[in-house]
């Protein structure tokens, strides 16, 4: 399907509730994975002529293993209260798109299949038979979640969607109706070790010219070192940090805060990607295969310490999941979390005060910070509960003069989502991306009438990639999406530098 | 003969209800929960997590949050539940205990937060486009279920008064298994067997939304991913 042109939706306010547009987005599907990108990740090529048996053998299989599944599926009482609460509804108005009419698309065929009421009387109790329509309608609206998590903060059961939507992700792989862009990607990693398929030599050259860059910039030599053995810190980042703007200015924050820290750390070419993607396609065993690529080049480096870069989801792998799928991980420093947050080590270094830090470098900058949705609701940061919130505001606060939060039902944990999570960030999906995205750009567009806030702070490669494409169709340079450690960047003085010497920086013009 | 066939559905509605929550208890304690996916900010700790369910039970602290009107009506009727059942439990004990004579007349008023509480959830499940939309035929059927028996219930203490005494005589005689007469009063009939009738389905209906709560891993998991592993056995055999 070739992206339709977009109609902007036009929100009163950020939570505006939409009328109620039945079929709206029923075209919207993202390419289908061919019989090789399925093969890669270890699930059939096409659809099987026996998909429904075994669709219904994976449903069953994943009632007996995982709890939140059957627990989901038998909880929710229609009450209502998140069918307001999905960024891709507000958008879109599309009715599937409410989280408990997502979750049925699913629990319907749960509760003809394996319940007593849907067995015998479906009709009372909204079940129905699984069809082939009804698999389409899945890989439709499936792929319209991006499983933030936003509706299980205010489900009085917890009732995550998410959960749901990976479920029938990977019931989907089984019977051969996989997506391209997830399986690709994993497929991807699986064999060169990152998303992009960039080989160990590119990413040597890569680095390398960063260095040059950095060097140029600053007058000062350091270092992003790959493959060193017997470093003290693993650096885990998605591979979106060495390539793509603004992802790549963080990392070079990371190597200045590394430099300006005198610790020793090294990137590994083997386990060169933080995110996880088996995540998003509900598969456990992807997602353990991926990760046991960091537990090896860990080993093989001889680090004490795993740190992972600005990534969303990657860090809900890494945080929540990390120690279940290749820990334990007592061969690594007990003195440090394992693994440990960027923001964290930074926001350390700040407190120790071992980064000369000029604020002023950042006052062309009036800031905001969007906080990603799976650090915000599915990870922590720090001791406390709600450091993921606290910690990248402190660090802010701390390299800039000029900072608003936006309307306070759009942030921390009732954050929302960018439009592009969950393995949505795909080309043909854009005009879902953008309509999910209208919610996050109206409450941005509030804070900018209110305080002129120019730019936005993320530490996901994910919304850093979907706010640079889809900012521009909200009245802002593609610019104006920032990384947290671009700003740390930004306002260092590295040991060493001309502290008076030219600073690049950005143009101030940033939103309309 | 009335108080023998209301004494065989009272027992088979019991054995259904203990029986059917129980065995669907035991599959979601069974299942494990293979990763932490706890709702942040979660507790950091066993006595956090208490609380954090707690704060659930009794005040529908994320319902709360999310929509004040389904809040409103849904605490109102839950809480008013809790009353009126503690009410009822006169007619179950012998001598009556203390507590439940003090909950007495709270008890008797919290009908009509009932009524109200129910009237408003199906009122918006009518009216507002977005859960009308989400509602099936057994959501209407379990509101009329309840409302049948809060009106039936609420008539006989305020309208038609039934021979109360009789129906406890009554009641306190199954529970030894003995069978007596109950009194024919049609308002009486009508109220047990929509009692019956929601014992029964209880197991199968979204009822089980009660105990689902306390087994939802998005609320209770603690926040220490870090610091303990959590595997579960069917992962723990991958490892190998």
């Amino acid at each position: 399907m070739a992206p339709k042109d977009t109609e902007i939706p036009q929100l009163a306010h950020p939570l505006e509730i939409p009328r109620l547009k039945c079929g709206a987005m029923a075209d919207s599907m993202p390419y289908p994975a061919s019989p090789e990108h399925q093969a890669s990740v270890g699930f059939p090529g096409e659809l099987l002529p026996d998909w429904k048996e075994r669709a219904l053998a994976k449903m069953k299989d994943l009632a007996e293993k995982n709890r939140a599944f059957q627990v989901y599926l038998d909880a929710c009482v229609k009450c209502g209260a998140c069918t307001d609460k999905c960024h891709y509804f507000i958008g879109t108005g599309d009715p599937k798109n409410m989280p408990v009419a997502r979750q049925d698309l699913l629990r319907s065929v749960y509760r003809r299949y394996f319940t007593f009421a849907g067995k015998h009387f479906p009709w009372l109790v909204g079940a129905r038979d699984l069809t082939e329509e009804v698999l389409d309608e899945w890989y439709s609206y499936y792929h319209q979640c991006s499983q933030c998590r936003r509706c299980s903060v205010f489900c009085p059961f917890g009732i995550d969607t998410a959960e749901i939507s990976m479920a029938a992700r990977e019931i989907m792989d089984v019977v051969g109706k996989g997506q391209k862009y997830c399986n690709e990607i994993i497929g991807k990693v699986h064999k060169i070790g990152n998303n992009l398929g960039l080989q160990e030599k590119a990413l040597r050259a890569t680095l390398e010219g960063l260095e040059e860059d950095i060097e140029d910039d600053t007058g000062v030599s350091v270092r992003i070192p790959l493959d060193e053995k017997g470093a003290d810190i693993l650096l885990v980042t998605p591979s979106a940090d060495f390539f793509a703007e603004p992802h790549i200015e963080g990392l070079i924050g990371y190597a200045k805060v590394f430099h300006e820290a005198g610790v020793s750390w090294t990137v590994s070419s083997y386990a060169s990607e933080a995110a996880n993607f088996g995540l998003f396609i509900g598969s456990y065993e992807n997602m353990r295969e991926v990760s046991l690529r960091i537990r090896k080049a860990a080993k093989e480096l001889g680090v004490k310490r795993i740190i992972f870069g600005e990534c969303g989801h990657a860090w809900r792998v890494a945080y929540s999941f990390l120690n279940t799928l290749a820990g334990p991980w007592d061969f690594l420093d007990q003195n440090y979390p394992v693994p440990q947050h960027i923001c964290e080590f930074t926001w350390g270094e700040i407190q120790k005060g071992t980064l000369n830090i000029d604020k002023a470098r950042n006052d062309h900058i009036r800031l905001t910070y969007h906080d990603s949705c799976n650090v915000a609701r599915a990870s922590g940061m720090g001791e406390k509960a709600g450091g993921q919130f606290e910690i990248p505001r402190h660090i802010l606060k701390s390299v800039c003069n000029h900072f608003y939060d936006m309307p306070r039902d759009t942030i921390m944990e009732s954050t929302l989502c960018c439009g592009g999570g969950g393995g949505l960030l795909t080309d043909e999906l854009m005009d879902l991306r953008t309509k999910g995205a209208s919610p996050r750009m109206t409450a941005l567009q509030e804070v900018t009438e209110e305080h002129g806030v120019t730019h936005m702070a993320a530490i996901c490669a994910i919304c850093k990639t979907q706010f640079s494409k889809v900012m521009p169709k909200f009245g802002y340079e593609m610019d104006s999406i920032l990384s947290v450690h671009q700003m740390v960047s930004n306002a260092i003085i590295l040991t060493g530098q001309d502290a008076g010497g030219e600073e690049e920086g950005e143009t101030a013009e940033g939103a309309a | 003969m009335l108080g023998t066939a209301y004494a065989i559905l009272f027992y088979a509605a019991t054995l259904i209800l203990v029986i059917g929550l129980a065995a669907r208890i035991r599959v979601y304690a069974r299942v494990p929960a293979p990763l932490k996916i706890p709702t942040t900010p979660a507790p950091k700790t066993r006595g956090g997590v208490v609380l954090r369910i707690l704060r659930e039970v009794v005040f529908f602290e994320s319902l709360f949050k999310s929509n004040k009107w389904i809040w409103l009506f849904g605490w109102t009727f839950h809480m008013t539940m809790w009353l009126v059942l503690a009410r009822h439990l006169r007619y179950f004990t012998q001598p009556v205990w203390g507590w439940v004579e003090l909950v007495q007349p709270f008890g008797t008023y919290a009908a009509f937060g009932m009524i109200a509480g129910l009237a408003g959830l199906w009122l918006r499940r009518v009216v507002v486009e977005r859960i009308r939309y989400i509602t099936n035929p057994s959501d209407h059927l379990i509101l009329a279920l309840l409302l049948g028996i809060v009106l039936s219930g609420t008539m006989m203490r305020f309208v038609a008064h039934t021979d109360i005494v009789a129906v406890k005589a009554y009641m306190l005689g199954l529970m030894r298994l003995r069978i007596g007469a109950l009194p024919g009063d049609p308002v009486l009939l009508l109220h047990l067997a929509l009692v019956a009738v929601l014992m029964i389905v209880f197991p199968v209906s979204k009822l089980m939304h009660a105990p689902g709560l306390f087994f939802s891993p998005s609320r209770n998991q603690v926040d220490n991913p870090r610091e303990r592993r959590h595997i579960a056995a069917w992962a723990a055999k991958l490892e190998g």
